[in-house]
C-alpha cells in the first residue's frame, strides 16, 4: 500500500516539476488543476482504505519501524489530506483568474504545489523527524508564495512570517532531540510506547511543553499568534485563501497527533495548561477583530479565535470533545477558506479590502453577497450550517463536564464573531459605495468569474451539505476521535500486533470512551 | 564532554536572545543562527557522546564488536544544518530585499503592513 500513502505526496511533487517548466505558458495554470484534481481522487481512494481498514501504514524502503520512516494515516489523516486536496483545488481555480502573469511566471503554481505536498506530508507521516522536514517544505514554499509580487506590503509581513516561524523551528527541532535522547527513537507509535514507562516523567512534560510552543506557534495559539495577522492579509488572495485554510490547521493537527499519541501521562498538567490557552485564544482572537477594518485583517484574527475551539476539544479529550474538534478542523478549513476567496472578489469588484472604502456589494452584486452570507453565518455558528453542529458538539463537550466557564467563553465568542461579520457585511455590502460606485460581477470577464465563483460556490455548498447532512461526517469524526484516544490500533498497524496488544488503554478510560459515544449519536443526529 | 556542551549550548542561546531582541532584523537573523547550531548541539549530545568509537563494523562480522557511537544522531543533525541553511538564505535575501524597497529593518519602523492608526 505504499504507493497509496506516498501518492498523496508525490503527485503534488510531480505537478509542481511540470507546472514549473511551463511557468511562462496559461498551460502552468491547468497543469496546476488538473494536478490538484488527481490529488483529490488519491486523497480519496486513501480516505476510503482508511475508512475500511482503520489505519493505512507504510514502511518506506521496507525497513521495518522504528527504524525507517513510517507513513500512516488514520482516519483523521486521511480527512485532512482529503481537505487538503480539496482547499489546493479550490485555490488552484481561484488562482487561474486571481493571480497576474508576473506572479505566473515566478512559478505561482509550482510552488502552490509544494505547499500541498508539505502540507500532505505532515499529515500522513509517522516519524517526528519526518514531520519536521514536512513542515519546512510547507515553511519554504509559504515564505516564497507570500513574497511572490514584491510589494512593500508583502516583504513586511514576510519578515515577521519569516521571523517568528524560524523560531518554531528550532524549538520543535530541540524538543525531537531531546526526546530522541530520552528514548532512542523518534517513530511516533514506538514514542507512545517508550514514553508510557518513562524513567523522568518531569522530563517528558517539559520536552512536551517544547513541543506545545513550538506547535502553539505555527497553530497561532495566544500568545504566539503575531505572525498572521501582522502577514496573511498581504499576498494574493488565493494564497492568503490557502494559508488561512490549511497552515495553521497543520499546528492544530500536529498538537493533537502528539497529544494524543505521544504526551498523555501527565494531562492534569498538559491539558489543563491548553484548556486555559484555548479560551484565551478564542478570546483574544474574537476582540482583535472586533477592533480591525479591513476585510482580510478581520477574517485573520478570526482564524486565531477559531484555532481556539479546535484546541479546546482537544484540551478537553473527552471523547465528544475530540469528536467535535475533528469536526471544527473540516468545517472551518472550508468556510474560512472561502471567505478569504469571497473577499478577493469583492476586492476586484469595488476596489479595496478597507471596509471605509468598499460598499454596495449587496445592491450590485447579491449573488456574491449570498455567497459571503453562507460562510460567514457558518462560522459565526447559525444552524443549521456546519458551524453550528461544530460549536454545539464542543459547548455539549465542555457542559458534560461541567466546564461551565469554558462553555461561556465558546458561546460569547460566537456572539462576538457575529458582531464582526455583521459588520463586513454591514460595511461591505449593505452601505453604498463611498464613491458611488456601482460594483458589478459583470465587470469581470466570462472566464474570470467562472475561475473565481466557481470554487466559491462549490465551498459553500459544501459548507451547506455538512450543514444539513452533518450525520455522516459526526460519524467519521466520532470514529477519528476514538482512534485518537484508544491508539492501540494505529500502535498495532504501525508496530505489528503483539506491540499494539501490549499497548493497553486504562479500562475506565475505554469504558468511558464507549459510554460517550452512544451518547453522542444520540444526541448529535439532527 | 557533555557539560562543556551544555554550557556552550547555554551560552549561544544567551548571546542568540540578545541579538534576537536588538530590534534589527540582520541581528535578529544572526541571533536565529546561533540559537539554531544551538538547537543541533542539543541533537547531537543528546545522543550521547561516544568519542573514540566510530560506528564500524570488523569486515565479517554480523554486529560491532563494543558499544559505537549512534550515526542517526549526526544525519538528523546534518539534515537540519541544511535545511536551517537554505531557511537563513531565503531569510537574508528577505532582509536585503526589505531595506532596498522599505529603506529599514528596524523592526519598530517596519509597519507598512499595519500602519499605526491615526492619532498616534
Amino acid at each position: 500500500m505504499s504507493w497509496l500513502l506516498a501518492a498523496p505526496i508525490i503527485l503534488p511533487l510531480i505537478t509542481a516539476v511540470l507546472a514549473y517548466l511551463a511557468r511562462t505558458r496559461p498551460l502552468a495554470g491547468r497543469i496546476g488543476v488538473a494536478g490538484s484534481v488527481l490529488h483529490l481522487a488519491v486523497a480519496g481512494v486513501l480516505m476510503g482504505v482508511a475508512l475500511d481498514r482503520g489505519v493505512v501504514v507504510a514502511q518506506i524502503g521496507s525497513w521495518p519501524a522504528p527504524f525507517g520512516i513510517t507513513l500512516v494515516a488514520d482516519i483523521l489523516s486521511a480527512v485532512m489530506v482529503v481537505i487538503t486536496a480539496i482547499t489546493g483545488l479550490a485555490t488552484a481555480v481561484y488562482a487561474l483568474a486571481d493571480v497576474g502573469p508576473r506572479e505566473n511566471r515566478l512559478g505561482f503554481h509550482a510552488l502552490l504545489q509544494v505547499l500541498l505536498a508539505g502540507v500532505s506530508g505532515a499529515f500522513v507521516t509517522g516519524d517526528l523527524f519526518n514531520l519536521y522536514v514536512w513542515f519546512e517544505v510547507m515553511l519554504i514554499a509559504s515564505f516564497a508564495l507570500l513574497v511572490l509580487g514584491g510589494q512593500k506590503a508583502q516583504i513586511d509581513g514576510a519578515v515577521k512570517y519569516v521571523a517568528l516561524n524560524l523560531v518554531s523551528t528550532v524549538l520543535f527541532l530541540t524538543g525531537v532531540g531531546l526526546l530522541y535522547g530520552m528514548t532512542g527513537t523518534l517513530n511516533m507509535a514506538d514514542l507512545a510506547v517508550t514514553l508510557r514507562a518513562a524513567e523522568n516523567p518531569g522530563l517528558v512534560t517539559l520536552v512536551a511543553m517544547l513541543f506545545m510552543v513550538a506547535f502553539g506557534m505555527k497553530a497561532a495559539l495566544f500568545p504566539l499568534f503575531f505572525w498572521l495577522p501582522a502577514s496573511y492579509h498581504t499576498p494574493a488572495f488565493a494564497v492568503s485563501a490557502v494559508f488561512a485554510g490549511l497552515l495553521t490547521k497543520v499546528g492544530v493537527y500536529a498538537l493533537i497527533r502528539t497529544f494524543t499519541l505521544i504526551f498523555t501521562e501527565d494531562q492534569p498538567f498538559t491539558h489543563t495548561f491548553l484548556l486555559w490557552v484555548a479560551c484565551l485564544t478564542m478570546a483574544v482572537g474574537v476582540i482583535g477583530a472586533a477592533a480591525q477594518a479591513d476585510f482580510r485583517k478581520i477574517l485573520s484574527f478570526h482564524i486565531i479565535s477559531q484555532i481556539g475551539y479546535m484546541v479546546l476539544g482537544l484540551a478537553l479529550m473527552t471523547p465528544l470533545a475530540l469528536t467535535g474538534a475533528v469536526f471544527y478542523l473540516v468545517h472551518h478549513i472550508i468556510v474560512k477558506a472561502n471567505l478569504f476567496l469571497v473577499s478577493g472578489v469583492a476586492q476586484k469588484i469595488a476596489g479595496d479590502t478597507a471596509l471605509d472604502r468598499i460598499g454596495g456589494l449587496y445592491r450590485t452584486a447579491p449573488l456574491l453577497a449570498l455567497l459571503f452570507l453562507v460562510p460567514a453565518f457558518s462560522l459565526a455558528g447559525f444552524p443549521p450550517l456546519s458551524g453550528f453542529w461544530a460549536k454545539y458538539v464542543l459547548v455539549k463537550a465542555s457542559l458534560d463536564l461541567g466546564a461551565w466557564l469554558v462553555a461561556g467563553v465558546a458561546l460569547a465568542v460566537g456572539l462576538l464573531t457575529i458582531y464582526s461579520m455583521t459588520k463586513i457585511w454591514g460595511e461591505a455590502f449593505w452601505k453604498p459605495h463611498p464613491e458611488g460606485r456601482d460594483p458589478r460581477l459583470s465587470a469581470l470577464s466570462p472566464a474570470a468569474r467562472r475561475a473565481l465563483l466557481g470554487p466559491i460556490a462549490a465551498l459553500a455548498v459544501l459548507t451547506c451539505v455538512i450543514g444539513f447532512f452533518p450525520q455522516p461526517f459526526v460519524a467519521l469524526a466520532e470514529r477519528a476521535s476514538a482512534q485518537l484516544l484508544d491508539p492501540s490500533a494505529y500502535v498495532a498497524a504501525v508496530l505489528g500486533p503483539e506491540a499494539g496488544a501490549r499497548f493497553h488503554r486504562a479500562p475506565e478510560a475505554a469504558a468511558a470512551a464507549t459510554g460517550a459515544e452512544a451518547a453522542t449519536g444520540a444526541e448529535a443526529a439532527p | 564532554m557533555e557539560p562543556v556542551l551544555a554550557v556552550l549550548v547555554g551560552l549561544l542561546v544567551a548571546a542568540a536572545v540578545y541579538l534576537m531582541l536588538a530590534r534589527s532584523f540582520l541581528l535578529y537573523l544572526f541571533g536565529l543562527i546561533l540559537v539554531s547550531n544551538a538547537a543541533n548541539l542539543v541533537i547531537f549530545a543528546a545522543g550521547g557522546l561516544t568519542p573514540g568509537a566510530p560506528p564500524l563494523i570488523e569486515t565479517g562480522a554480523l554486529a560491532p564488536a563494543g558499544p559505537v557511537a549512534n550515526a542517526l544522531p549526526q544525519a538528523l543533525v546534518l539534515t537540519a544544518i541544511v535545511i536551517g541553511f537554505g531557511l537563513f538564505a531565503f531569510a537574508l535575501v528577505l532582509a536585503f530585499r526589505a531595506m532596498t524597497e522599505l529603506g529599514t529593518i528596524e523592526s519598530d519602523e517596519m509597519r507598512i503592513a499595519e500602519p499605526p492608526e491615526a492619532g498616534r
